[in-house]
């Protein structure tokens, strides 16, 4: 049996009002993804043009997200959409926001990019680009589970959180190595801390994302799964 | 073969006009047969219309019948359209009706997902370089490169076309193996400055500190010294003539090798000229030539490389006092197998695809204190593809590595 989603609306323009809002949250997607692969490409080449680039960019992504609010409150005056035409049209909206806070913490990233150039540099990190190519393959998915409806791909990218996290983690005792070792570093570390907190942010958010799609696909929570280790859970609990 | 729809033809336009006035007059005048009389009507036209369609489409094959090559073939002909065209191409291709997906090839459907056709084209393709290309006027602009499409490492190129108003046609072309090839080009060299700039900067610390006067009285101390440069400059020296070697066979390795080298003997000879050289204990090597036809299309050179590098790996990684065995057989499809298993630490599991690449080595301080250059393998294997061979590289941690040559004898090639 189809679904009814495949099937179609009697009133045709609903269909491509759903369309276009789901394209626009595709394109804004797009923009985010590039915001975070080029702030890490910058980041590891440290190229301030490219960190410029992506704070002026951010702006675009901030119209497209009120353009997305905009049209799926329109949706929802309009058409009064029930069962999943209102979990797409409520699983836009969040997600547009959520890429929103996606763009910044990529531009958060970008503004030290010009502040790290002038510090000590600290080479023997590449935990940061790994952590980063992780990150930008989550968004990447997620993307493309919403793109297709993919309520599978979407589980699978929650997944992906744990060993993020862990990365994260341990990120966090290299810096906290150096950083005893050497008081010069300090402020370089703490940038870099602040970077990859972003990321490992970045990631939780793609993981918001994949359980709206999930949800909007199924009508069903996301399942629950494995979780990485909290560093600020206590030992003994 | 004579075609039906060719006969239709042929029958006068007249006569087929006049006889259906005449049914059509029948149904008319005749109430009570009037219906059924004007269903068969109504079939004759139909019909009528799709022979005529059919015939019209066949005429450019029916007018080439004449002693070609088509005349007997029974090819139902329709024109393609652009869909058809799209669909038959093996690039990714998309045709876009104003910012809708009209047409997907099988291409684009495993690339971009199986959802894309009929739905908004930003939902196939979000890069916003694209978005801008699928949208926007298209005066002038350049493809755009697409990172991680279907895969990490993979590169696309998004050209766009503009058919008229509305239809774009969207091509995507693989650009992942020009991409890997520069990513190993790039390595390349900078692999090869790396392994280059180490053995100098020793030098030239050494040629700093012999500039002290002091050191130069102490004989012993110079020696020393004067020992490790040596020995560094005689590790450049085998790089450069690594890197030399793998150039050579490169560069022929599209022709096969046509001198005729007898295998045997001159497995035998190195054996004896490596034993005979110091480098192993004497009996640390033995020789078991079970080889009835031994023969094979090669370069001597080339062997004798191949053969002095696995050898040399087999001293090198196997234990100290642990035995080498050579082993030379026939097989049953006209090749000679040739392996050679040392008695040491193996290889890792993991690294064992990866042993063929340049500079890869598995533990690399350990390489470089035992003289590696980290092309050995490279080489052997760029010597075995010359000659058509195969490499099989088999290891068990804590026992030890075969490393087994096929190479095609003579007779393997048809003259």
């Amino acid at each position: 049996m189809k679904k009814a989603s495949e099937i179609g609306h009697t009133v045709k323009a609903f269909d491509e009002d759903l369309g276009g809002l789901r394209a626009l949250i595709c394109e804004m997607g797009g923009m985010t993804e590039i915001a975070l692969t080029s702030t890490l490409e910058a980041l590891i080449h440290s190229n301030k043009e490219l960190a410029a680039k992506i704070v002026e960019n951010d702006k675009e992504i901030d119209a497209l997200e009120m353009e997305a609010e905009r049209v799926a409150m329109r949706i929802i005056s309009l058409r009064a959409p029930l069962a999943d035409d209102l979990r797409d049209v409520i699983a836009a909206m969040k997600i547009s926001g959520i890429l929103e806070r996606m763009a910044d913490y990529a531009k958060n990233i970008a503004k030290r990019v010009p502040i790290l150039q002038n510090m000590v540099s600290i080479h023997p990190v590449p935990v940061l680009p790994v952590m980063g190519e992780m990150v930008s393959e989550m968004v990447r998915n997620v993307l493309d589970a919403y793109a297709a409806r993919d309520p599978k791909k979407a589980f699978h990218v929650a997944e992906y959180d744990m060993e993020v996290d862990g990365l994260y983690n341990n990120l966090f005792r290299i810096l906290l190595t150096y950083m005893m070792e050497d008081s010069g570093r300090i402020s370089t570390c703490i940038h870099l801390m602040f970077i990859a907190k972003n990321l490992e942010r970045i990631g939780d958010h793609a993981t918001n994302i994949a359980e709206m799609v999930y949800f909007a696909a199924t009508g069903k929570q996301m399942p629950e799964r494995t979780r990485g280790k909290d560093l600020l859970a206590s030992e003994d609990n | 073969m004579a075609r039906k729809d060719c006969v239709i033809k042929s029958v006068p336009v007249y006569l087929s006009g006049l006889s259906l006035l005449a049914l059509f007059i029948i149904a008319v005048s005749h109430v009570s047969v009037g219906w059924p009389i004007l269903s068969v009507l109504m079939l004759i036209i139909v019909w009528g219309w799709w022979f005529k369609n059919i015939s019209e489409a066949t005429a450019p094959f029916s007018d080439t019948n004449n002693g070609s090559g088509f005349s007997d073939q029974p090819y139902p002909y329709f024109p393609a359209t652009a869909a058809d065209v799209i669909m038959a191409m093996d690039e990714p291709v998309l045709l876009v009706n104003d910012g809708q997906v009209e047409v997907a090839n099988r291409a684009a459907e495993n690339l971009l997902g199986m959802h894309i056709e009929g739905g908004d084209v930003r939902m196939a393709i979000r890069h916003p370089a694209a978005i801008r290309l699928l949208t926007e006027p298209l005066d002038n602009m350049s493809p755009v490169l697409l990172a991680g499409l279907g895969g990490l490492n993979r590169r696309w190129e998004l050209y766009a076309y503009a058919l008229n108003e509305e239809q774009r046609l969207i091509l995507l072309r693989d650009q992942s193996t020009a991409h890997l090839t520069e990513q190993v080009r790039i390595d390349f060299v900078a692999n090869t400055s790396h392994e280059l700039r180490t053995p100098l900067a020793t030098l030239s610390g050494f040629i700093e500190t012999l500039e002290d006067d002091d050191v130069i009285k102490d004989r012993d101390t110079r020696h020393h010294f004067l020992g490790i440069m040596a020995r560094e400059a005689k590790r450049m020296q085998n790089l450069v003539d690594d890197l030399m070697s793998l150039s050579r066979i490169e560069a022929g390795k599209f022709s096969l090798p046509n001198e005729i080298v007898v295998l045997s003997p001159l497995v035998a000879e190195i054996v004896s000229n490596i034993q005979a050289s110091g480098q192993a204990k004497p009996s640390q090597i033995t020789l078991k030539n079970q080889l009835s036809s031994d023969n094979i299309q090669g370069d001597r050179t080339e062997v004798t490389q191949l053969l002095y590098n696995i050898i040399g790996n087999a001293l090198k990684y196997g234990r100290k006092d642990g035995q080498i065995m050579v082993n030379l057989e026939n097989t049953d499809d006209h090749r000679i197998k040739l392996s050679i298993k040392d008695e040491g630490d193996g290889i890792p599991f993991h690294h064992i695809p990866r042993l063929t690449e340049r500079f890869y080595r598995v533990d690399n301080s350990r390489s470089r204190a035992l003289g590696g250059t980290g092309l050995g393998l490279a080489i052997v294997k760029q010597i075995v593809e010359h000659h058509r061979g195969e490499l099989v590289i088999d290891s068990i941690a804590g026992k030890g590595t075969t490393v087994t040559v096929f190479l095609p004898t003579t007779d393997f090639f048809p003259d």
